[in-house]
């Protein structure tokens, strides 16, 4: 017999439509004043966090930033709904829900910069490193969830994936896997409509993609993924299930990838600017910006502290990209395994003499160039 | 997938050992598949960390039986059948790894495991140095690997290359009973993700397996001089070391004294060992069962010319799988390296000059 408790809803659920108006929802109670401030304060740190990467791409100081613009409420509400012993399983995009669980803004972005290919502790932070294969972390999330149940630990993992990586057969066997041994693992999907220039309608032809669940036995809901009040509702009812035993379920976030995939992309070829702009109308800041001035919860002076506050955050993540780190060669060897191998030890003193002949050569010719360095061999 | 594959009856092979009864003393006869039953179940014993899971490992006893008893011994948490699918199994072990276990899991065929490939080589190779060595991953994927059984297709693929190509990976693969049992027990002990080729034509063989000794961690790393010769050095490793012990027994009654190496951890490479063989007898063969080009003898061959040049009387020949995919089970015998191939090519070392 199917049960309807795993289907999700025909509309998203919606707590604060985009007038920043409080609409009642039958299954969720609306966060408290004080969460959704303090969920608005992140709301402005992201976007913040956000533009100022973009920038930074710009200035040539990171490589390249996914930029989640528009998906901040997604990015926040993830974070806020775990506890600290709680982990998350992050994707490229979502820098700002790593940010908003305590990771150091310079840390977070080292992979961007092209300094190393993750740059925070997971274990210190709970957090896994951002994955760049679509879907994979999803099965490291489901095999990390199920060794805390085995140890009888409250651990609940929340996964997060795109609407594309909804189609690799990572999702398929993470979401069966979970189900089948009932793991406590919330999966995401932050679903903006694009992976890089392929609309949603390439990627299914389900009803939704919180329809999917129902294939696997776990429940499906489908939330406004520019409403962080909703967001927080539905995920922290899945996040509980998760911790009082009742098992995986699957979140879909509608929202919209309001920038291109990186600046690498022009997304001007595979889509209408008016189809953006509807989007403007829908941001997730400016609708909980009104709902709490509406309610007297914030105002012209609270606003001006956030404000500080995001671009503090802002200088230091530009101050820490405009450093230059002195970076080690000797990591490239150092860890690939526990211990080093015979052959790595010998390739990493092959390096180390090419690096020793260009440094005495540059300090003889008083030259550090490649020519100088051929010079000297 | 299928299962299609002609194991070999359990009536054939009464010895193979009870998992759960006492203790075995202290050399007992094992087959290899018995040998790897046993480490298994000392180590499930042991650390509390320990899980094996996969695919009909659980009351079935795995389709070779390597995972006989275990549930029944150690509980359904500890010992398990997943779902069917491949990166699934890979994936959550690394998960698992990530959170404090030890997994060990079961791939049930060479060519099967080619699904968890982006999970092995992307993720559970890579963890480590990712994050600047904060996370790593003790984790064993065995997986039964090579020919000489009769298999249909897809179960009979030599698969190690792709392994030993993908730094990050420690890839193992013995070839007695014993080594199955200390390498295993060697492997599930080593911090980073080890690949274990179990050569399952070998996994009804059978000898004394000593049980009793510590697990000592540097067997990883470490090949070993299985047969001494003063005339030529064939390395090998896996199934392959067989036909290169019976090659030098027949090569004896020629005349020729033949000395083998059994490679036994194929990354990391034990370099030091084999050239001071291959030094010693100034000619070497190497021989195993996958297609020979862009592979592990490849590699062997390669680094013993780097660097045994100046001893060499000889170039370095391979005996290999052809560049084929694997044989149907009718042309099995064509196709896989045999004594008369090996002795051919020990035949061209140059020994007119």
């Amino acid at each position: 017999m199917i049960s309807d408790d795993l289907l999700p809803r025909e509309t998203p659920v919606q707590l604060i439509d985009e007038h920043g108006t409080a609409v009642s929802d039958p299954r969720y109670a609306p966060p408290s004043t004080e969460r959704l401030v303090e969920a608005y304060r992140a709301l402005v740190q992201g976007r913040r966090v956000n533009d100022q990467c973009s920038a930074l791409v710009r200035q040539g100081r990171l490589a390249v930033y996914p930029s989640s613009h528009g998906q901040e409420a997604c990015q926040v509400a993830a974070a806020l709904a775990l506890g600290d012993d709680d982990w998350l399983f992050p994707t490229y995009r979502d820098s700002v829900a790593v940010i908003a669980r305590s990771v150091d803004p310079a840390q977070s972005l080292v992979l961007l910069r092209g300094d190393w290919h993750s740059g925070y502790d997971p274990k210190e932070f709970h957090v896994a490193p951002q994955a760049t294969p679509l879907a994979t972390q999803l099965l490291h999330a489901v095999g990390f969830a199920h060794a805390a149940t085995l140890r009888g630990e409250p651990t609940v993992v929340l996964a997060m994936c795109g609407d594309g990586a909804t189609s690799e057969g990572d999702f398929h066997e993470a979401m069966n896997f979970a189900a089948v041994f009932h793991v406590p693992v919330v999966f995401f999907v932050q679903n903006n409509e694009f992976a890089i220039s392929v609309p949603l309608s390439r990627q299914t032809a389900a009803p939704s993609l919180a329809h999917k669940a129902i294939g696997y036995g776990m429940p499906g809901e489908r939330v406004d993924g520019n409403d962080v009040a909703a967001l927080l509702a539905v995920l922290d009812t899945a996040v509980e299930r998760a911790r009082s035993g009742g098992g995986p379920s699957l979140v879909e976030a509608h929202t919209y990838r309001m920038q291109a995939h990186t600046n690498a992309d022009d997304d001007t070829r595979y889509r209408a600017r008016e189809a953006v702009q509807a989007w403007v109308e829908r941001d997730p800041l400016t609708r909980m910006q009104a709902h709490l001035r509406g309610a007297g919860a914030i105002d012209d002076e609270a606003e001006a502290v956030f404000a500080a506050e995001a671009e503090q955050v802002a200088t230091a993540l530009r101050e820490a990209m405009n450093a230059e780190p002195e970076l080690d060669p000797e990591d490239l060897f150092r860890f690939v395994y526990a211990e080093r191998t015979p052959q790595l030890e010998s390739q990493w003193r092959m390096l180390r003499d090419e690096l020793d002949r260009a440094a005495m050569a540059g300090t003889t010719a008083g030259a550090t160039s490649p020519g100088a360095t051929e010079g000297a061999r | 997938m299928t299962m299609l594959e002609t194991r070999k009856s359990e009536t054939a092979h009464p010895a193979r050992p009870a998992p759960s009864g006492p203790p075995a003393p202290e050399a007992s006869v094992l087959t290899m598949a018995g040998a790897i039953n046993r480490a298994l179940a000392d180590e499930l014993a042991a650390d509390d960390s320990v899980l094996v899971f996969g695919e009909d490992v659980g009351a079935l006893g795995g389709v070779f039986r390597v995972t006989d008893g275990l549930t029944a011994r150690f509980g359904e948490s500890r010992c398990f059948d997943t779902p069917l699918a491949e990166s699934g199994i890979v994936g959550t072990a690394i998960g698992m790894a990530m959170n404090g276990m030890r997994p060990v899991v079961e791939m049930q065929f060479d060519a099967f495991a080619y699904p968890a490939f982006e999970q092995v080589v992307s993720h559970a190779a890579k963890m480590s140095n990712r994050t600047r060595g904060a996370v790593h991953l003790p984790m064993v994927i065995r997986i039964p690997f090579g020919g000489g059984i009769g298999g249909v297709e897809h179960h009979c693929d030599s698969s190690e290359a792709y392994y030993v190509h993908t730094p990050g990976l420690t890839v193992v693969c013995p070839a007695t009973p014993q080594d199955a049992y200390t390498l295993l027990r060697a492997a599930i002990h080593h911090p980073d993700p080890v690949v274990f080729l179990e050569p399952k034509k070998l996994y009804w063989s059978k000898a004394p397996v000593d049980t009793t000794a510590p697990v000592d961690a540097a067997e990883i790393g470490r090949a070993r001089v299985v047969r001494e010769g003063t005339d030529a050095t064939i390395v090998t490793y896996g199934a392959s070391v067989g036909v290169a012990l019976d090659a030098a027994a027949v090569a004896e009654t020629e005349g020729r004294s033949i000395q083998v190496v059994d490679v036994r951890t194929l990354t990391p490479c034990d370099d030091a060992t084999i050239f001071e063989a291959v030094r010693a007898t100034g000619r070497a063969v190497v021989v195993a069962e996958a297609p020979g080009f862009a592979s592990v003898a490849s590699e062997l061959a390669a680094r013993i010319g780097e660097h045994c040049f100046t001893h060499l009387e000889a170039p370095v020949r391979r005996v290999t799988g052809f560049d084929t995919p694997f044989a149907p089970p009718k042309l099995e015998r064509h196709y896989l390296p045999d004594v008369d191939r090996v002795l051919d090519a020990v035949d061209s070392l140059h020994w007119e000059d």
